[in-house]
């Protein structure tokens, strides 16, 4: 599977190198290097950060419908990103933008273990998220209705839909570092992710700190999803769809989808981002629509399938 | 060594075990027997280290099983047992075997537990305490969803481990089981420790604990196996 998934991928890259506006004809290299490459780097690891981020909470929590906007993480990354813009400083300041979309997802990360406690379980961990996101959600608006004019607004609303288009190596430099550590700490989860199926009490019999684990499991969510909100915006549903796309497929024991997830995630998010390029050759838009909407909209019908299989 | 010496438990400000002194001991298959709400389930977790101000053992040593385990994925019987490496960090297949064949779920070590009855669900989470090889078994009604003579097998296979050396503690709703096959009987009452005897001995006070009578004569019932 996972060296399916690697073919898969290297297809996708190519195909995405090849798609695109702009013209590879005469001058092919400022186009890939600086338009294609870091879009392609990005859907890399946003989308393998956020399908690995899924497959750990969901194991984490033992719960089918947990993903990174679940503990509040895409939020917090939106509000930080928001404040920025409220203030003025992305105006002057290009980076400031994902630099403040990161640091609202340290912040949410650090207001969610506050409020889950020293010694988090499941449930506690699921409202706290629920609170970080209901909170951010709602400085969010506050921050948009006093957006200083229209097009500040305009301009936010779009960021927060989630894309990847006008992305720089910039971007790549500052997203990768957090994700990359934030999927290693995740991929270590496996075994004791393994013994919480059997549920806490089993887990901590078997020896696994189960708190330390819900906690680990949070951080590397907040880098690992964080960091990719904080450049590509609210991407949803990639977390949430990729972990029941695999489970179908490798089993459901939860350590052996966590490296496929990454690798799921990133082809994943790097087709929906090709194909979207293409719409507007085939349906009357005046531009791609937005990355977060499309892939809200091809999730869906995988959430109604999952839902439709879990009922008795 | 596992083992509680005047240990008081109160959960949510309800004291559920006073004073309780108990240790499991090797060689020996001891029956919790109570009342619902005695406080059965709470000394077994106290003894697995699982209550505030109790002391884990070492999980390679000891091995616990929940009253109601279920498990949140499909794993199939086989992961499920393997999980019970988990604490010597090894997935030796020979530990993992021995158990899915002393719990008899042997057969259905490729199927996905949430797809097999209650009763073989129960035996597979028995086989993944006995993948981890302990000196120490802490089970919370072992038998609870098997029929009477899978539940007779279960007991039988508990006397043969404790009389292999291991202690063996079992909380156990049926009287019949626990007099028939365990050596020590411990009954406990609103969190106390009201008789701590041996199994031929526990049956007038087990009766009076419940405000049953009791008595010798063969009535119609099942007789256990040969």
């Amino acid at each position: 599977m996972i060296g399916r998934l690697a073919v898969l991928l290297v297809g996708a890259s190519a195909l995405s190198l090849l798609i695109g506006d702009g013209f590879i004809g005469t001058a092919p290299w400022p186009v890939i290097t600086d338009i294609r490459l870091p879009r392609i780097l990005l859907a890399v690891l946003v989308g393998g950060g956020l399908g690995l981020s899924g497959a750990v909470l969901q194991g984490v929590l033992r719960n089918p419908l947990a993903d990174p906007g679940l503990l509040g993480v895409t939020g917090s990354a939106g509000l930080g990103a928001v404040v920025v813009f409220y203030w003025g400083l992305a105006a002057s300041f290009a980076p400031a933008l994902p630099l403040g979309g990161l640091a609202g997802a340290v912040a949410g990360t650090a207001c969610l273990l506050l409020f889950a406690g020293r010694t988090p379980s499941g449930p506690s961990l699921i409202l706290a998220g629920v609170a970080v996101s209901a909170v951010a959600g709602a400085l969010l608006t506050l921050a948009l209705t006093l957006a200083p004019n229209p097009f500040a607004l305009a301009e936010v609303t779009f960021w927060l839909l989630g894309g990847l288009e006008n992305r720089t190596l910039f971007h790549v430099a500052l997203a990768a570092p957090p994700i990359l550590l934030g999927a290693l700490i995740l991929l270590r989860l496996g075994p004791g992710l393994d013994a919480l199926s059997l549920g806490e009490d089993t887990a901590a019999s078997l020896g696994v700190p189960v708190g330390r684990t819900l906690m680990l499991a949070a951080a590397g969510t907040a880098l690992a999803a964080g960091a990719g909100a904080s450049v590509a915006g609210g991407i949803g549903f990639v977390g949430l769809v990729v972990p029941h796309l695999l489970r179908a497929r490798m089993g459901e024991r939860p350590s052996a989808i966590l490296p496929a997830a990454f690798l799921a995630g990133a082809c994943l998010l790097l087709t929906a981002d090709t194909l979207l390029r293409l719409l507007p050759w085939v349906l009357p838009l005046s531009q791609p629509p937005p990355l977060g909407a499309l892939t809200a909209l091809f999730g869906t019908p995988f959430l109604v399938a999952i839902a439709r299989r879990m009922a008795p | 060594m596992i083992g509680l010496t005047r240990q008081t438990v109160a959960l949510g400000g309800r004291t559920i075990l006073r004073d309780v002194s108990f240790t499991p001991r090797p060689r020996e298959l001891t029956a919790l027997c109570g009342p619902n709400g005695a406080g059965k389930t709470t000394l077994l977790r106290a003894l697995a280290g699982l209550l505030p101000n109790t002391s884990r053992p070492d999980p390679r040593q000891a091995a616990y099983l929940p009253q109601s385990a279920r498990s949140a994925w499909g794993l199939t019987v086989r992961q499920v047992a393997e999980l019970g490496r988990i604490p010597h960090g090894d997935s030796s297949a020979a530990p993992v075997e021995r158990a899915l064949h002393l719990c008899g779920v042997e057969a259905l070590r490729d199927i996905r537990i949430d797809r097999i009855s209650g009763g073989e669900m129960r035996r597979a989470m028995l086989a993944r305490a006995f993948a981890t090889e302990p000196e120490v078994f802490l089970l919370d009604e072992p038998t609870a969803d098997l029929d009477p003579a899978a539940a007779h097998d279960v007991m039988r296979l508990l006397r043969r481990t404790a009389d292999a050396g291991r202690a063996v503690v079992v909380v156990l709703h049926a009287i019949d089981l626990a007099l028939r096959y365990a050596d020590r009987v411990v009954l406990l009452r609103d969190g106390r420790i009201e008789a701590d005897l041996p199994a031929s001995q526990a049956l007038p006070k087990a009766a009076a604990l419940f405000g049953l009578p009791y008595g010798l004569d063969p009535t119609p019932r099942l007789l256990p196996p040969n």
